[in-house]
């Protein structure tokens, strides 16, 4: 057979498989992070030179007390925290749509299809509506805002247990029928979510809805970091012991199976690790969209499909996404901030649209 | 390695599709799965390599029920060729070649030069090591399903089990496939839909039918006139092929079994 065989044809429309190394790539995107962390603390209503700016961080850092005035307020309190959070949240965003596009084997699945986001959304919703009906204060980053937070993470949970139920049913974890269940939930709980939009009557209100429905990492302040990256963190560790298998599922289920892997098993712990990292994730910045979405591809066709480098990759690229969407969003006009929802979709739909034509493309 | 299947059944949705089936294929042999549509013979490969449970009965390797082993143990012995053809992912053919070595490897272990070798190898050994960094999914039917053979070869398994592996290839690549397999003196166990191919390439073949065993024997023995036209419906008659020497069936494309002579 072999020497019976042809080279195979080649033609220049067919690029090499693989682009760029790992490795090297891994140091440029975290030398990009920290260039987009330092000017996402360095721009803004009021410009702080990147060399203060590390001067502040430096100080904070090594336990002086912090110089007086607004420049520590502005880095220290302000900036930084929510470019750091920007950070988690785009590489938690990242690293859940690469897994969840592997466990129902679709490239254009994303960290909200399978329901979670709806419930965390309906959970917020309800404790804005219910909270400023009773005259609270519930902007994010107050002591009732994480009231929220924890509103949103249950509704995520309830979201999740409803998916779970209807999923693991016939057959066990099966991609079609998880995809389904996840679709069917996510119109249920939006349907609730939009008759309680109906349902706010001043302006507050509204906006404390449309945080939760566009997503934001306004109001971001330290105490809400640690969860979020202890998260991250936890769920990059174990999404990458299961790389493998991950790589198999590709494949197909059969295919996974003839290479020893429990199929329904990975399915359902993959399933339980981004369903509670999303509703985390949720839970501080809202539903933020189509970074889940765009990131795994961007990363397949920089470093190919396999998910031991495909991971970590996703987490660094979401970050660094992220910080540099979330400066955008906020300087872009004067004096006023968009919703980060409408940058990445902005930005995010044409992407969508470029990969799907590309999809199509005859090979 | 020995391989039996031992009194099987397997059901699906509540219906029956594989009753109470035994065989063997002994150490080195190929043994064929022949039958119509829905005759149980994927779901019979699926419970081999432990896609699927048996509803009763068991698969032994070398012995052991294969139900006692972790998925991994056994995917070290038993590989399998699926009929499934993966999405496009991205993946490159050296990636789809070197998932071959899964079941070696633990949660955290990177490939190693042994993996490296194997894979190459394997590639060599179907003839597509020059399309190693080409992707997977831009590959044509016959190119991908050599491909895939390549990774169930990096498994290095004692028991190969194939799903139809001919589909969808032309006359001349499933000469090839066929002639590898022939060449791979391993344990197999092959489903086929071509009776003159398992004719010639089979050692052993089993012939299933609504889920139960009909026939089992050398392929001179099983495939008769009159097992034809029960089993598959269909009038034939059974030559010598004239350059091999296997039979050779010779198939009446005009006449539905049961009419004319």
């Amino acid at each position: 057979m072999t020497s019976a065989t042809p080279a195979p044809a080649t033609s220049s429309t067919r690029r090499p498989a693989r682009t760029l190394r790992a490795g090297p790539l891994a140091a440029a995107l975290t030398a990009a992070l920290l260039l987009a962390l330092t000017a996402a603390v360095s721009l803004g209503s009021v410009d702080i030179p990147p060399g203060e700016v590390w001067a502040v961080i430096a100080r904070r850092l090594t336990g002086r007390t912090p110089e007086p005035g607004t420049r520590d307020l502005i880095v220290w309190q302000l900036r930084l925290p929510r470019a750091l959070l920007a950070a988690v949240v785009g590489a938690g965003l990242g690293l859940v749509g690469t897994a969840v596009q592997a466990i129902v084997r679709n490239p254009l699945a994303d960290p909200y299809l399978l329901g979670i986001s709806s419930g965390a959304s309906l959970g917020a919703v309800a404790a804005v509506v219910l909270g400023t009906t009773l005259g609270l204060d519930l902007t994010f980053g107050s002591a009732l805002g994480l009231t929220v937070s924890l509103a949103a993470f249950t509704g995520a949970l309830a979201a999740f247990a409803l998916v779970w139920l209807i999923a693991r049913r016939g057959g066990g974890f099966a991609p079609l029928r998880l995809v389904l269940a996840g679709i069917g939930i996510a119109q249920f709980l939006g349907g609730l979510t939009s008759y309680l939009v109906l349902q706010t009557r001043d302006e507050q209100q509204t906006r404390g809805v449309l945080f939760w429905l566009m997503g934001s990492l306004g109001g971001a302040v330290w105490a809400q970091l640690a969860l979020p990256a202890a998260a991250v963190a936890l769920a990059l560790a174990l999404l990458q012991a299961r790389a493998r298998g991950l790589n198999a599922l590709l494949m197909g289920d059969e295919t996974a199976a003839g290479l020893g892997i429990d199929v329904t098993r990975l399915r359902r712990e993959v399933f339980v690790v981004t369903s509670l990292l999303t509703g985390v994730l949720v839970a501080v910045s809202g539903a933020i969209g189509f970074v889940g979405l765009m990131v795994p591809h961007v990363c397949r066709l920089l470093v190919g499909g396999d998910h031991r480098r495909l991971l970590p990759l996703s987490a660094l690229t979401g970050a660094v996404l992220l910080v540099v969407v979330d400066t955008a969003a906020r300087t872009a006009l004067d004096g006023q901030e968009l919703p980060i929802g409408v940058v990445t979709a902005v930005l995010g739909a044409p992407t969508l649209l470029y990969l799907l034509d590309r999809r199509l493309e005859p090979k | 390695m020995r391989i039996a299947v031992e009194d099987l059944s397997v059901t699906l949705a509540g219906r029956r599709v594989v009753a109470g089936v035994h065989l063997v294929a002994e150490d080195g042999e190929i043994a064929g799965l022949v039958g119509p549509n829905g005759s149980g013979k994927s779901s019979l490969l699926r419970t081999v390599y432990r896609h699927l449970r048996p509803s009763a009965g068991r698969v032994l390797l070398a012995g052991r029920d294969v139900a006692a082993l972790r998925p991994a143990q056994s995917a070290r012995h038993i590989a399998a060729l699926p009929q499934e053809r993966g999405g496009d992912f991205e993946l490159s053919v050296r990636e789809v070649v070197a998932m071959g070595r899964t079941p070696y490897k633990g949660a955290f272990a990177a490939d190693d030069a042994e993996d490296h070798r194997i894979t190459a190898e394997a590639l060599a050994r179907v003839g597509m090591a020059a399309a190693a960094d080409r992707r997977f999914a831009q590959l044509s039917g016959g190119e991908r399903q050599r491909v895939l053979l390549a990774r169930a070869l990096a498994q290095q398994p004692d028991v190969l089990v194939l799903d139809e592996p001919t589909n969808h290839l032309d006359v001349r690549h499933q000469v090839e496939l066929l002639a590898l397999l022939r060449e791979q003196r391993r344990t197999t166990l092959v489903a086929l839909h071509d009776l003159n191919a398992a004719a010639s390439v089979c050692d052993r073949l089993h012939v299933l039918h609504d889920g139960a065993l009909v026939a089992s024997g050398a392929p001179r023995e099983v495939l008769t006139a009159e097992l034809l036209a029960e089993v598959f419906g269909v009038r034939a008659a059974v030559v010598e092929h004239p350059l091999t020497g296997d039979p050779l069936i010779a198939f009446d494309h005009r006449t539905p079994a049961g009419q004319g002579a």
